[in-house]
């Protein structure tokens, strides 16, 4: 009986994980296909899709879609200025709507159920809808810097940057979030006389970390993604973040090798930050459903 | 002394240097063409020149991907942020000019008497833009497809009719080596549609819309002929001459591995042609009625409504219509120089060259999309369509549709200035 027992605690782990496989292969297959493409030359690839070769670094393989690529835009700038602007933005809006989710959740003030009830409202807008004001508004804004008071804010890193900052959604994620906190560890700290500060800095900040984790690579997916806004305020070389120089390598006649090699390239940022914050991105998601 | 000789001479330089630099009045420039490595080439070395020409004006160059820099104009006319000289499409110019964007420019029209029509862009009875090239589209084969069909070799005083292509079409289907007879391109969307495909309405009879007026499209894109066109068009994907829907990877190669018969391809992919197989050949488009057509009008320099220097931004536009830079562009990129006599400085282009039938082609057969800043609106309007009627839509009922769109578009913008 014992044996019989084992046996199907065994046929059902084997089924699992074949399973799991199997799913795991259908979410590779597009990156295997994706960084095998790059190494083949144009005509090989083309002939290659008909079959599992297309998976497979065979034939004529060689790193000159690579060097292409590098010929052909500045590869280099856009994912510098991609990982700037992203980098900024997902730092500046974890600290701006983290404060602003603890002041929701923590402080009492009037009203706030109405203002948070409108900033959730703000979900259901899409950006499109709004980027034409904010595109106007953009190009009169003044700004103080080296150059003293200049108007306008094209052509920049802070037009990519700042409207972005503050999003409902991870005002909404983070208020979920310290909503599940123990209330008594706030009364505490209260009582032992800590203020919203300190209280927002070594108590709640700490505990956040798969919060933190989660907000951060939603947001990095959002800001790395940004192809509308940029074509829209950007017309410098100099600032074009790596969606927009994508299109560089959409000639009438497609190197396909080539828009290979630039997405394994600009794909190589987005996989290290969700390797590096993996752990907590997954505890997040598995409270969330112990919780559900 | 020797020394003391060198170093003033070299501050006079440098003094005289900076003061013709200084002089010089800076011009921005917008291009279509980032990571197009043979026309930056190109258009670099004409903006040096320009710049090293003279002393009063300076071009400075900003460049674009193509597939972006529609949206990039629009936004920048949107911020008041457009830069002195732009480039446009030329079927979109009229909408550009018409909306505030463009002003025209300041040319001796002598100096492009001698261009083809398809590069001139005038709207308002204005000249807006000009275009250093123009492209073609042709219908692509072999030599020895011709001749094992049994097949007439079409010229442009005698071209195919509507008869003898669709006889073609079924001598290749017959024969069972192809795939489809006809690769019409189907993976590609956008602008090709009716690019490509507008001039075979055309040749049914048919149009977009009514050129006398531009004020409806009622009759014209739903009249008999274009019925007619609209049910031949819908037999090439349901008797199996066409396939409705492509694979990228077909278009681009499908033809060199020998799927297709036929392609029906612009002169940007002929040097490919040609390098797949040495008895390519370039015919000209079958002539179903109305005679044989084909789209024309490429990417044209213009001058921003917002320019504070229109004179020397078509100074700029002026020195750039030499033949020599005609050439160099036709020679980098395989379309067709606007002139003449700069075809006859290429080796593509002039008499006897690999691609000179497709200059033929255009003075013969080229005909400009509409002239009008609806274009915009009807382009995807009649790709729209076009793809349904591909795809088994009711014909009529299709065009219909499509006419009533138009109309209503054309009305709600108070006729476009027509």
């Amino acid at each position: 009986m014992a044996q019989i027992s084992a046996d199907n605690h065994g046929l059902r782990l084997y089924t699992r994980y074949a399973v799991l496989v199997l799913i795991a292969v259908i979410f590779i297959f597009p990156l295997v296909f994706m960084v095998v493409s790059s190494l083949k030359p144009d005509q090989q690839l083309l002939a290659d899709t008909a079959s599992l070769r297309a998976f497979l670094p065979v034939g004529d393989i060689s790193l000159n879609n690579y060097t292409a690529a590098f010929q052909r835009a500045p590869v280099g700038l856009f994912i510098m200025n991609s990982v700037i602007v992203t980098g900024v933005t997902v730092v500046l809006s974890l600290l701006a709507c983290s404060a602003a989710a603890f002041a929701f959740v923590f402080v009492n003030w009037k009203g706030r159920e109405l203002v948070l009830s409108l900033i959730l409202a703000t979900l259901i807008v899409p950006f499109e809808t709004i980027a034409i004001p904010l595109l106007l508004i953009s190009s009169q804004l003044p700004w103080i810097g080296l150059d003293g008071l200049t108007s306008g804010w094209l052509n920049t890193y802070r037009v990519q940057i700042i409207p972005f900052i503050a999003d409902g959604l991870t005002i909404f994620l983070f208020v979920q979030y310290f909503k599940d906190l123990p209330g008594e560890l706030i009364e505490a700290a209260r009582v032992e006389g800590a203020s919203w500060g300190q209280i927002y800095r070594r108590i709640v900040m700490p505990l956040a970390g798969p919060v933190l984790a989660t907000a951060a690579i939603l947001k990095f997916l959002v800001m790395y993604n940004q192809y509308l806004w940029p074509l829209m305020v950007v017309q410098d070389e100099a600032y074009r973040p790596v969606m927009v120089g994508l299109q560089y390598f959409f000639q009438l006649n497609i190197a396909w090798g080539e828009v290979m090699a630039y997405l394994s390239l600009i794909t190589v940022p987005v996989l290290a930050f969700y390797l590096y914050l993996q752990k907590a991105f997954i505890a997040s998601i598995a409270s969330t459903g112990v919780k559900g | 002394m020797k020394h003391f000789t060198l170093a003033a001479g070299a501050l006079l330089a440098s003094v005289a240097f900076t003061t013709v630099a200084q002089a010089q009045t800076t011009l921005s420039m917008w291009y279509h063409g980032a990571g197009n490595e043979g026309e930056a080439k190109v258009l670099n070395q004409i903006i040096t020149d320009f710049n090293a020409s003279q002393a009063d004006w300076k071009v400075e160059l900003q460049s674009f991907p193509q597939a972006a820099y529609n949206d990039s104009v629009t936004a920048g006319a949107l911020a008041g942020n457009l830069p002195d000289i732009l480039d446009v499409d030329g079927p979109i110019m009229p909408n550009w000019a018409w909306a505030g964007y463009m002003q025209p420019l300041q040319i001796d029209e002598a100096k492009i008497a001698g261009f083809l029509p398809g590069p001139k862009g005038y709207w308002g009875g204005k000249l807006y833009s000009i275009g250093l090239w123009d492209a073609a589209v042709a219908l692509v084969t072999r030599q020895s497809i011709l001749d094992e069909l049994k097949l007439r070799t079409p010229t442009l005083d005698q071209p195919w009719t509507g008869e003898e292509f669709m006889a073609a079409l079924d001598a290749a289907k017959a024969s069972g080596k192809y795939e489809f007879p006809l690769d019409l391109g189907m993976a590609w969307t956008g602008e090709w549609y009716p690019y490509a495909f507008s001039p075979l309405l055309q040749s049914f009879g048919g149009d977009i819309v009514d050129r006398t007026t531009y004020k409806t499209a009622e009759g014209t894109l739903n009249g008999e002929a274009a019925v007619k066109f609209g049910d031949w068009w819908q037999g090439l994907f349901k008797n199996g001459y066409a396939q409705a829907t492509q694979d990228p990877a077909d278009r681009d190669g499908g033809f060199a591995a020998g799927k297709y018969a036929f392609s029906w391809n612009g002169n940007w992919a002929a040097l490919g042609a040609l390098a797949a197989f040495d008895d390519t050949v370039f015919l000209p488009a079958p002539d179903f009625g109305a005679g044989a057509k084909i789209g024309a009008a490429s990417w044209q320099f213009g001058i921003s409504a917002k320019s504070a220097h229109p004179d020397g931004a078509s100074k700029f536009i002026e020195f750039a219509l030499q033949d020599k830079y005609l050439a160099d562009f036709a020679n980098t990129t395989g379309l067709i120089p606007a002139t003449k006599t700069a075809a006859a400085m290429t080796e593509n282009y002039k008499d006897g060259g690999p691609l000179a039938v497709f200059y033929g082609m255009t003075e013969a057969n080229a005909l400009v999309r509409p002239v009008s800043p609806g274009y915009v609106v009807q382009a995807k309007v009649f790709e729209k369509a076009l793809a349904d009627i591909a795809n088994g839509a009711a014909v009529a009922d299709t065009l219909d549709a499509a006419v009533d769109e138009i109309n209503a578009d054309i009305e709600k913008n108070g006729g476009y200035g027509h």
